[in-house]
């Protein structure tokens, strides 16, 4: 763990409206006040940057490695980053959390996994250091009355209700719509939560189509090739999905192997949109709807970051990891902003009164309900063009019209 | 009973029981909750190894699946009070059988069909894999989505329910490390512990002198088992979600196994001392690359890995043989 | 009830990629086999085989079947080193030394691995990568096919190898007994040497195909490991036909539970049928008794 100076802690009237005069105000603090703060605040950023979920870790690590620049920008005071690998190990990321409240981590922030969220979220709550989930779809995780916990990230459930909100839109849309669907899900953590979810959520939702069967498959899975095959032969006209990446890239192999295009492929998790599922299927890649929480593209903070984003790592599409890991940063900035001291009990009442508007995540902005979840978070449906991705839906967050129904692996030349 | 179980062995080595148990009683008052952290995990793995030292060390039965019945101990205890309210003791006398009977059913397997050596090892590693698939798909204790035991900040550290501070959690362990070290040594002492040396020494000749070979290896199975089981419990309650991928994953297993390995299988210290020097480099290795600045994810698993391997090429026979001839604090030969 | 044009189609797949799996516990069965090692870092030096199949790929876009042979000469060299440098040292050491020196060298690889190569699946994009046959009912995917075919003629080259050559019938002595052929004056250790260097190589050949079929990322280790150890156990320690059978039987088994089961589980059928070979034959299904 290392600690990188961000950005000194010089907040001069001048930088302060720069930021400001492309944006909309932060907080409810007036323009032209700065406080003038005397640190910078300590967070301790906790990821899985080494084991098996190395390559989501790093991804999010890209989202904090941008924050810095974007916070100056907004006027917000500076950030000291304490960073910790958690080397996807439940253990080791409860001791990291440990020891960067030791060396004086004042906020913590992280862990995209639930298992290792909820270890770091004890330790947090134990110590009443306000903790900042990242990433987490586990509802349980702000579901024990925690006092220090807050999360900026939809709960499995949230992400099912939008998802079917933002279906039946585009069905509307393209005026046409599957009647029977095949749901294949990965069985891990995340997945299986989904599962729950949907047998729970969707009988809300007048949904034009019907799951004829669910089909979970294992997440180390070497070869998907009868998972297709069973989906395929259900003779269903969409394809549900949650999923990862690599298993993403491997079922859609299989699709074109085994010459099976249906109508949509709708995925409600990460792989069908990743940069590297982009680059590894080339034009094979373009079609399939992801549900996720996302970006809304016509805020204005969407377009700086996906420009420093550009700048820092070129190549690199702004994802899911990367927002959510800046906004729970931007979070952390904004609460030692309001409250003007880096005492841990002032800075969890600011953060429990956070209210960004100007903000990134589709939705009105960034609140936490007394549970500690920003429940008002939309989600939004992107759709992969031409290695980009534009977003569908819904309509206020949209910047493109869906193309309906998916093309033929087999005609695309 | 306690002269007999301390005769034979040298008085240096009972003043450095000595000194050990004060140290590690009078520690957590100088520590900082990091350093508590690490210590319970420490002891975590001491006891462990302590439990999987008596089927290698004592009877000469590699397991590499330890780590089913830590997810057995673990599952039982958080879905019994996750689902009834029960308190993780009284759970114990559920989940201690359930870890010995999956111990058993495993030797019995095996014993009856003299498949040893590597195949035994690869029979544990499949019945701990197989169980984690089972429990990815098993919805009471919430398959693949996580167990979660609610948790809640208490003003006073419940002992029954297992709920309050870090410091319980270290206590509890160490009284438990230092039960299982007496365990292991009255085991040894006792005609069963001759007995399993002697099959580890020579199981024909074992055999041939009328040893029930079969009964006595079962009965080291099933020992370790259940006193692994109970480390699982410990695990369930003290980080308070359990996902079959962390628990029964056979990472896990090699941890466990790790700490005898590096400070001496078969001795009674090893377990412990291979604990203390593995968390210790693992603990130091990241501080000290965080100090240098060295931000690679992956270095500091790299620098273990190297660092186990100069021991192994060093002192392939253990940390403690070395350090008790060197000091003149050997056990009595195990 | 599965349309049997669905049942059939499964079986060919799961028998091909079976097939490669055989050829990679190929390589664990002959190194056990002869120099009594557990390779524990088994599944790390395929994926090293994979990431060099990778780079010569997205340096000279050299496809991985074309360079089979120059992987596994390289990987025979590494495994050669390995055991000369390494293990040879640990042969008469406890089973448990060195299987602590295995972990040590698959931890080292699979962090190096990630320092090196970061920690995203990387893959090979070749022309014919999503070709497919088509023989009536019967959609057989090309890269599986090409890829059985090769693990056949490897495993057969090595066949070959051990059983006409004077090397070959060395090595063989060595493993059977191993005092008798110092007596004899072979050198053993450097037969241990060639041994865990064709071991090496077999895996690195597999790994090299399989890279054809999926993505490699640095922690895909450890499942490879544990598949090879099932599919020996299962064919039988010690026998070439042994491992493609298991390996067969393995790819066809987890490919119907999938298909007829749940999917997320297939992985459970593999380990009941470890279970059950060792229930019942424990020398495993083309295993000679145990000595």
């Amino acid at each position: 763990m290392i600690r990188k100076r961000l950005n000194a802690p010089r907040l001069t009237r001048r930088t302060v409206a720069a930021g400001l005069g492309a944006s909309v105000a932060v907080g409810v603090f007036p323009f032209n006040i700065v406080r003038a703060q005397g640190a910078a605040l300590k967070v301790g950023v906790l990821l899985p940057r080494s084991g098996v979920q190395a390559g989501i870790g790093q991804d999010c690590q890209r989202g904090v490695d941008i924050a810095p620049g974007l916070l100056k920008d907004l006027g917000l005071p500076a950030l000291e980053i304490m960073n910790a690998d958690t080397e996807t190990k439940v253990e080791v990321a409860r001791s990291r959390a440990e020891k960067l409240i030791s060396d004086g981590a004042q906020v913590l922030v992280g862990a995209f996994d639930s298992g290792q969220s909820t270890a770091i979220a004890q330790v947090a709550e134990q110590k009443g250091i306000p903790y900042v989930i990242n990433i987490a779809a586990a509802p349980q995780i702000t579901e024990q009355g925690y006092k220090f916990v807050f999360r900026n990230f939809p709960t499995a459930g949230m992400l099912l209700s939008d998802a079917f909100a933002n279906q039946k839109e585009i069905f509307a849309a393209a005026g046409s719509a599957p009647k029977t669907a095949v749901f294949m899900h990965v069985n891990d953590t995340f997945g299986t939560a989904m599962k729950g979810g949907i047998d729970a959520v969707m009988p809300k939702f007048d949904l034009p189509y019907k799951l004829v069967e669910t089909i979970a498959y294992d997440p180390a899975a070497r070869d998907l090739s009868v998972e297709i095959s069973k989906a395929k032969a259900t003779g269903a006209d969409a394809l549900l999905m949650v999923s990862r990446l690599n298993d993403a890239i491997l079922l859609t192999r299989e699709l074109v192997k085994q010459r099976w295009s249906p109508m949509a492929i709708m995925s409600m998790g990460p792989g069908w949109y990743e940069d590297q599922y982009l680059k590894t299927l080339g034009r094979l890649a373009d079609g399939p709807l992801s549900f996720v929480p996302w970006y809304d593209p016509n805020k204005p903070l969407s377009k700086k970051l996906d420009e420093a984003l550009a700048k820092a790592h070129p190549g690199f599409n702004l994802n899911t990891n990367h927002v959510y890991t800046f906004e729970a940063l931007l979070v952390a900035a904004d609460a030692y902003k309001r409250a003007g001291s880096a005492d841990p009990k002032a800075l969890a009442d600011a953060v429990r009164k956070t209210n960004i508007v100007n903000n990134v995540s589709p939705g009105p902005g960034i609140q936490f309900n007394e549970k500690g979840q920003n429940d008002k978070l939309k989600n939004s449906a992107i759709q992969n063009r031409g290695g980009k991705l534009v977003t569908v839906a819904p309509k206020v967050a949209a910047n493109a019209k869906v193309e309906w129904p998916l093309k033929p692996y087999d005609k695309r030349g | 009973m306690i002269v007999r179980l301390a005769t034979g062995i040298a008085p240096r080595t009972l003043v450095l029981l000595g000194v050990l148990l004060a140290v590690f009683a009078s520690l957590p008052m100088l520590a900082s909750d990091y350093v508590l952290t690490v210590l319970i995990l420490i002891l975590y793995f001491a006891y462990l190894g302590q439990a999987w030292n008596i089927m290698l060390g004592f009877a000469g039965l590699l397991s590499l699946g330890h780590a089913l019945y830590i997810g057995l101990g673990a599952y039982t205890a958080a879905a019994l009070y996750v689902h009834f309210g029960i308190g993780p003791w009284l759970s114990l006398l559920i989940a201690v059988p359930l870890a010995a009977a999956a111990g058993a059913f495993i030797g019995f397997l095996a014993f009856r069909f003299r498949v040893a050596g590597v195949y035994f090892a690869i029979l544990t590693i499949a019945v701990a894999e197989f169980a984690r698939v089972g429990f990815d798909h098993l919805n009471w204790t919430g398959a693949s989505a996580g167990l979660f035991l609610p948790v809640a900040q208490y003003a006073h550290n419940d002992l029954w329910n297992l709920r309050g501070h870090p410091l319980m959690f270290y206590y509890i362990l160490l009284a438990a490390t230092v039960f299982a070290f007496i365990g292991c040594r009255v085991l040894l002492l006792s005609r069963m512990g001759y007995f399993w040396l002697a099959i580890r020494e020579d199981e024909e000749a074992a055999r041939a002198a009328g040893i029930d070979t079969f009964r006595y290896k079962m009965m080291a199975v099933m020992i370790s088992a259940g006193m692994t089981s109970f480390g699982g419990v410990i695990y369930a309650f003290y980080y308070n979600n359990l996902f079959p991928e962390q628990v029964f994953n056979i990472s896990q297993s090699i941890l466990i196994i790790l700490g005898p390995f590096v400070g001496g299988v078969g001795t009674l210290f090893g377990p412990v001392l291979g604990a203390v020097v593995l968390e210790t480099i693992a603990e130091g290795m990241r501080t000290l690359l965080g100090g240098l600045g060295v931000d690679v994810p992956g270095t500091n698993q790299l620098f273990f890995g190297a660092i186990l391997l100069l021991v192994v090429v060093a002192l392939p026979e253990g940390v403690w043989p070395w350090f008790a001839r060197r000091f003149g604090v050997a056990e009595s030969k195990a | 009830m599965v349309p049997a044009d669905i049942l059939l189609n499964v079986a060919v797949g799961g028998v091909l990629t079976g097939l490669v799996y055989g050829l990679m516990a190929l390589g664990l069965s002959v190194i056990f086999g002869v120099v009594r090692v557990v390779n524990f870092a088994h599944g790390e030096m395929m994926t090293i085989a994979m990431y060099i199949a990778l780079t010569l790929f997205a340096a000279f876009h050299l496809d991985p079947l074309v360079m089979l042979v120059p992987i596994a000469l390289a990987m025979f060299a590494f495994g050669y080193l390995l055991q000369a440098g390494v293990i040879n040292f640990f042969i008469t050491k406890p089973e448990h030394s060195q299987f602590l020196l295995l972990i040590a060298i698959a931890i080292i690889i699979v962090n190096t691995l990630l320092i090196l190569f970061g920690p995203d699946a990387q893959n090979v994009q070749v022309a014919y990568a999503f070709d497919s046959f088509q023989l009536g009912p019967l959609i057989v995917d090309a890269t599986k096919l090409y890829a059985g075919v090769a693990a056949i003629v490897v495993a057969g080259a090595l066949f070959v190898f051990f059983q006409y050559t004077e090397v070959g019938t060395a090595i063989r002595a060595c493993a059977d007994n191993y005092t008798g052929a110092l007596v004899v004056g072979l050198d053993v250790g450097r037969f241990y040497a060639l041994t865990f260097g064709l071991g090496a190589a077999c895996v690195g050949a597999a790994g090299t195909i399989l890279l054809l079929l999926f993505d490699v990322t640095p922690t895909l280790g450890p499942a490879y490991t544990l598949l090879a150890f099932v599919i020996v156990i299962t064919g039988g320690l010690g026998s070439m036909p042994g491992a493609l059978l298991g390996g067969m039987l393995v790819g066809l088994t987890e490919a119907l539970a999938g298909l007829l089961f749940t999917p997320s589980a297939k992985s459970m059928f593999s380990f009941a049928i470890l279970v059950l070979v060792l229930l019942f034959r424990p020398q495993g299904i083309m295993g000679k008794k145990a000595a």
